[in-house]
């Protein structure tokens, strides 16, 4: 098997998991929701600038999601001493960093779907230049996907994990929702060559925390 | 156990001590005030070394970090320099960010700007506020060790990014709102002669300030394989005397 077998695999199990005990789409996705709604009540009196402000609320959104579904990518290995048994499985821990991170990606999007529905009916928001607008969702996700898979090993089996989590992962993200959110600003106000920069740096951001990801998921699963 | 020989420190301590006495002496009243933002452009020569040492001080928390990962240079040295580096290092950013705003207020009017370098050393404080919440959590060293030394490498390795994104957020949107020319003109001899004395002062008690928690570092480790060595020893004869009890837990909290 190679390497993109091997994290096929691990998302496939993952998502498998998802998909029975359907924790990302009854609790994650809902959650989702709710924080949209939530931000409509604490901007009603600027409820016109919600639809300006919309792009940020929304990633800000999917950050809270990406640290749901890291959580629960991480605490559905600490059962049955699941976590012995993929340093077992024999297979490249890089491969096990790629399926895992790929399988948080994947609920992302879902969500992000999800999300971008909401912030169409609820903030009145038009998606225009669609180009950039998927291409830059795609990197921030992947980015998101990928730091968070790093923290969530390094925080895996800890006590404290949940409340590490965000204190370690959402400062080093703040790039991405940076990025994200201005490259959305720029897509959807139709000014589509501004948010090129953008994507290159979400993509940068992505690349290289996948690649340190599959560097270094294997010594941090050996010590979690 | 210690970084320096203990004479050293207690010498590198009376310089630090004697250039910061000196640094308030030329700060305050030698050093000329400034045409523009008179007394308040004082707070420069604390402001600017501070914001100085905290980088070095998270270069210093990196590379330990690498060497520790690295095979060949492995040491417990590295792990504590990291770690006593970098809660200097965060001590400093909150200097520099709590000296920079006292500064703002005067001379910007406001508290707090959404300036690329004022954002880039928030986000850098927190990056590294993490950093010493993963080194709180009680592990076996080495575990310790290993996590939090990735952790503050790809802290590092975020800063370029942020600092990159912050930037272009900034320049795409307000140009120049608050740092006016005038903050850039050129430099009164004096005042260079102060900054650079500051900078001095400032890395020498950055030296002396890192041997000591260093040190800390290595005895708060020590006590601990004491304490726990204590505890089996008594667990041990605790069994000898009564019925060892049926069921032990045994490993370490998770």
């Amino acid at each position: 098997m190679n390497l993109l077998q091997e994290a096929a695999l691990v998302a496939g199990k993952d998502l498998r998991i998802e998909a029975r005990s359907r924790v990302t789409a009854q609790q994650i996705l809902p959650f989702g929701l709710v924080v949209l709604l939530l931000f409509a009540f604490a901007l009603d009196p600027h409820r016109g600038d919600l639809t300006n402000v919309a792009p940020g609320l929304f990633w800000v959104t999917v950050l809270f999601g990406t640290l749901l579904a890291v959580g629960r990518a991480f605490s559905i290995e600490a059962e049955n001493g699941a976590r012995d048994g993929l340093r077992l499985s024999g297979l490249d821990s890089a491969a096990l960093f790629l399926g895992k991170a790929g399988a948080v990606a994947v609920e992302l999007a879902a969500l992000e779907a999800l999300l971008a529905v909401g912030v169409v009916i609820l903030f009145n928001v038009g998606l225009g230049g669609v180009a950039p607008l998927v291409l830059a969702t795609v990197a921030a996700t992947v980015g998101l996907a990928a730091t968070g898979t790093l923290y969530g090993v390094l925080a895996a089996g800890l006590r404290v994990r949940e409340t590490l989590l965000p204190v370690l992962l959402l400062p080093v993200v703040a790039p991405v929702l940076l990025g994200a959110t201005k490259a959305w600003e720029a897509s959807i106000s139709g000014a589509s060559g501004d948010a090129w920069p953008w994507v290159t740096l979400l993509g940068i951001f992505a690349v290289l925390f996948t690649g340190i990801g599959m560097l270094a998921f294997g010594p941090l699963l050996e010590e979690s | 156990m210690t970084l320096l020989n203990p004479r050293i420190s207690r010498v590198l301590g009376l310089a630090a001590l004697a250039s910061l006495v000196a640094l308030a002496v030329f700060g305050l009243f030698i050093a000329p005030p400034d045409a523009v933002q008179s007394d308040a452009q004082r707070l420069m020569y604390l402001h600017v070394p501070s914001a100085w040492i905290a980088y070095l001080a998270f270069g210093v928390t990196a590379l330990s970090s690498a060497l520790y990962l690295w095979r060949r240079t492995r040491s417990p040295v590295w792990d504590r320099l990291a770690g006593a580096s970098a809660e200097l290092g965060v001590l400093f950013t909150a200097m520099t960010l709590l000296m920079g705003s006292l500064w703002g207020r005067p001379v910007w009017g406001v508290w707090w700007a959404w300036d690329a370098r004022l954002v880039t050393t928030a986000v850098l404080f927190f990056l590294y506020v993490g950093y010493l919440a993963l080194r709180r959590v009680p592990a076996p060293l080495e575990t310790r060790a290993k996590r939090c030394a990735i952790a503050a490498l790809v802290a590092f390795v975020d800063v370029p990014i942020v600092h990159f994104s912050v930037d272009w957020w900034q320049t795409l949107h307000q140009q120049a709102t608050v740092f006016t020319p005038s903050l850039n003109a050129h430099i009164h001899g004096v005042m260079a002669f102060t900054l650079w004395l500051g900078v001095l002062a400032f890395t020498l008690l950055y030296v002396y300030l890192l041997d000591k928690r260093y040190r800390l570092e290595a005895l708060e480790e020590d006590l601990e394989s004491k304490e726990l060595a204590k505890a089996i020893e008594e667990r041990v004869q605790g069994a000898g005397t009564t019925a060892p009890p049926e069921h032990v837990e045994v490993g370490v909290g998770r």
